[in-house]
């Protein structure tokens, strides 16, 4: 579920509480939003994923709530990972999209299951673009 | 009033996502006048949008051998015809994302049977969207339909989360996207998905197909939203006794690991994913390794629980029964896209995640659009719209305390998702299944005045899980074999006699038919006489 809006990040721009599916922010005139119905977040990471200022942490539990401490997931690259590798905003030319692989994933892992040689998954397939 | 809107347009979609956006393209592709409502924000709405989705996106010479083993896996009862024409559209409109998203290039040209990663491809669909002229409203959760005096759709009202207040949206046609439901099983993505759109359609008369199919589960880490399969396909399995279980497949590896979680804790390594393809996971399925590394697990060499989330009709087939080859719900007026139109006649009694439910969402909303539009046009040269009269139906429940609304909601979910109830189905056990939701119905049936809040629309999402799950649990009591994921433990062999439709109906009595065998072949071929003519 939704933890923090790290207010050190957060740049304002209330980009979670327009894109958030399940409505869980707020928006705060002249402040940063705030988590004001964090039990109806579906833990889908959705907002960290449009998050420019990597400012929001969503715990891994979709059950329950985890109170973390800020400065520890500060230490992380938690709040940025979900964007990051998905190629978003500034990470564009850095992380390829590679979800053309999937279609190797079946085969390659039923071979494996198999007993059989590994197909060398992959190669000289799709580059990505 | 300044906490109401009241809204006109030719077209209204509710729901934004997959199927949404192509219908709400589409009806503005044809010059109508489209509003599009979402409870959320069309872009991170539905199960698409946390998803990695492929198309049916199949040449001509490759249709033929694909529908024949759809046809056999799907217990014969799809309809060909439909399976054809759903992956013609798919095959004419997937060009036309070329420009927009980055497919893979294969052979000098883009692979669009490749994957599309979720978040951009919605991304992109609500971008057009936008351009093609549609007025799109996000946090607008519609909870009832307007009804004209003669029993056709004259629009819709609903909620506004956000900005507070109502709305209401006269419309020439009604397109419903509202989604399958999984019956807030914790599915990633699928916590909106609360079946509003399969009871507004039954308030207005709308029948269902195929509910029974609703019990196809998928593979997460316990605590875990995160349904994203492929990975788990290099798991080692072990039960609570540290016995390997000889997983091969999910097909048969889903019932191992049911019965070994009824015993117990189950876990899973993904110790025979091969290095290459643990380097590259995170820009595959960037969102997979999310909740696992927040846990501190190291899904390559660290056992960690599993967990199995029920998909309810998402990748189940169920949902409303189409009257029409324009997807027609039934009601005049009415239409219903993607997940929340059964998808039985495609895919039969098996689930059709992925390929061919994304090709239907392409298709069904492409139809549905353009029927809707030429009624929008029709519908403004014969007057404006606002001068008939709108008959309120399923007058939205007056809130029960939030106690009270998450013990309904928490309820249903047990009842439909649990496996020892729905995937291991036996007639004696949906019975007592059924009695419990129908307790549910009563308690709600007593409470029909009203409140435009978050709360409201709590209430009335659970009374729209409860009607689904009754209509579920009728159509699976009465299809007395197994089938596709229909699997009774009571009736583990199927059974000729039920090479047939199941459909169900209404709110306070549900009624629940069984079609002449052979029907939906029947009704194939006169939908093929009216899509000839």
């Amino acid at each position: 579920m939704i933890e923090l809006v790290i207010a050190s990040r957060c740049i304002d721009c209330d980009r979670c509480v327009r894109v958030c599916p399940t409505n869980v922010f707020d928006a705060v005139p002249g402040g940063h939003p705030v988590i004001a119905r964090q039990s109806d977040c579906q833990t889908c990471f959705m907002c960290e994923l449009y998050c420019p200022a990597d400012a929001l942490y969503v715990g891994p539990d979709c059950e329950q709530p985890e109170p973390v401490d800020e400065e520890a997931i500060l230490a992380t690259d938690w709040p940025q990972q979900y964007r990051r590798d998905s190629g978003w905003g500034k990470n564009r030319d850095r992380h390829p999209n590679d979800v053309w692989y999937m279609q190797q994933m079946l085969p390659e892992a039923l071979s494996i299951r198999a007993g059989l040689p590994r197909r060398r998954a992959g190669e000289g397939q799709e580059p990505g673009s | 009033m300044a906490d109401h809107a009241d809204l006109t347009a030719g077209v209204l979609v509710i729901g934004g996502g997959l199927a949404g956006a192509w219908a709400a393209l589409s009806a503005a592709q044809h010059r109508a006048d489209v509003i599009l409502v979402d409870k959320g924000y069309c872009g991170t709405s539905g199960v698409t949008a946390t998803a990695g989705v492929g198309h049916w996106y199949l040449p001509p010479e490759a249709r033929a051998a694909e529908v024949a083993a759809r046809t056999s896996a799907g217990g014969d009862l799809t309809e060909p015809d439909l399976m054809y024409r759903t992956m013609e559209v798919a095959w004419q409109r997937l060009p036309e994302l070329d420009q927009y998203y980055p497919w893979p290039v294969r052979d000098g040209q883009p692979n669009r049977a490749s994957s599309v990663r979720g978040p951009e491809y919605m991304r992109v669909m609500r971008a057009r969207v936008r351009r093609a002229g549609v007025t799109i409203l996000d946090f607008h959760p519609a909870t009832e339909l307007l009804l004209h005096g003669d029993g056709s759709v004259a629009g819709a009202a609903g909620i506004r989360l956000q900005q507070g207040g109502t709305w209401t949206c006269r419309a020439s046609a009604v397109i419903l996207a509202t989604g399958g439901t999984a019956f807030l099983s914790r599915l990633l993505g699928a916590n909106n998905n609360t079946a509003d759109g399969h009871l507004m359609a039954a308030e207005a008369g709308a029948r269902f197909s195929g509910m029974e199919f609703s019990c196809f589960y998928t593979v997460a880490a316990a605590h875990s939203t995160m349904t994203r399969s492929f990975p788990f396909m290099y798991g080692t399995y072990r039960d609570c006794e540290g016995n390997e279980l000889p997983f091969q497949t999910f097909q048969s590896g889903l019932p191992m690991i049911a019965s070994a979680l009824a015993r117990g804790p189950v876990t899973v390594v993904l110790d025979q994913m091969p290095r290459r393809t643990r380097e590259r996971l995170a820009h595959v399925q960037p969102n997979f390794l999310l909740p696992l590394l927040r846990k501190g697990i190291d899904p390559f060499e660290d056992p960690f629980p599993i967990t199995l989330r029920g998909e309810g009709t998402i990748r189940g087939t169920g949902g409303v029964a189409l009257t029409g080859p324009e997807c027609q719900a039934g009601v005049e007026g009415l239409y219903a896209a993607g997940d929340v139109a059964s998808r039985e006649p495609i895919v039969g009694a098996v689930s059709g995640g992925g390929q061919p439910n994304s090709a239907w969402c392409v298709a069904s909303g492409t139809w549905s659009g353009q029927a809707a539009a030429r009624r929008a046009a029709a519908g403004l040269a014969a007057g404006p719209a606002g001068t008939r009269t709108a008959v309120t139906v399923g007058a939205v429940p007056r809130p029960l305390t939030a106690d009270d609304i998450e013990a309904i909601r928490g309820t249903v979910s047990r009842e439909l998702n649990d496996i020892d109830k729905n995937m291991l189905r036996t007639g004696e056990g949906m019975r007592r299944s059924l009695a419990v939701l129908e307790d549910l119905w009563t308690q709600l049936a007593g409470h029909a005045t009203g409140a435009a809040d978050r709360d409201g629309l709590r209430t009335r999402e659970a009374a729209a899980l409860v009607a689904a799950g009754r209509w579920v649990l009728n159509s699976a009591i009465a299809r007395q074999e197994s089938r596709g994921m229909h699997h009774r433990t009571d009736a583990p062999d199927r059974d000729p006699r039920f090479t047939r439709r199941i459909t169900t109906s209404g709110l306070d009595t549900v009624l629940t038919t069984l079609a002449p065998a052979g029907e939906h072949q029947a009704g194939e071929r006169l939908s093929r006489e009216r899509v000839a003519s």
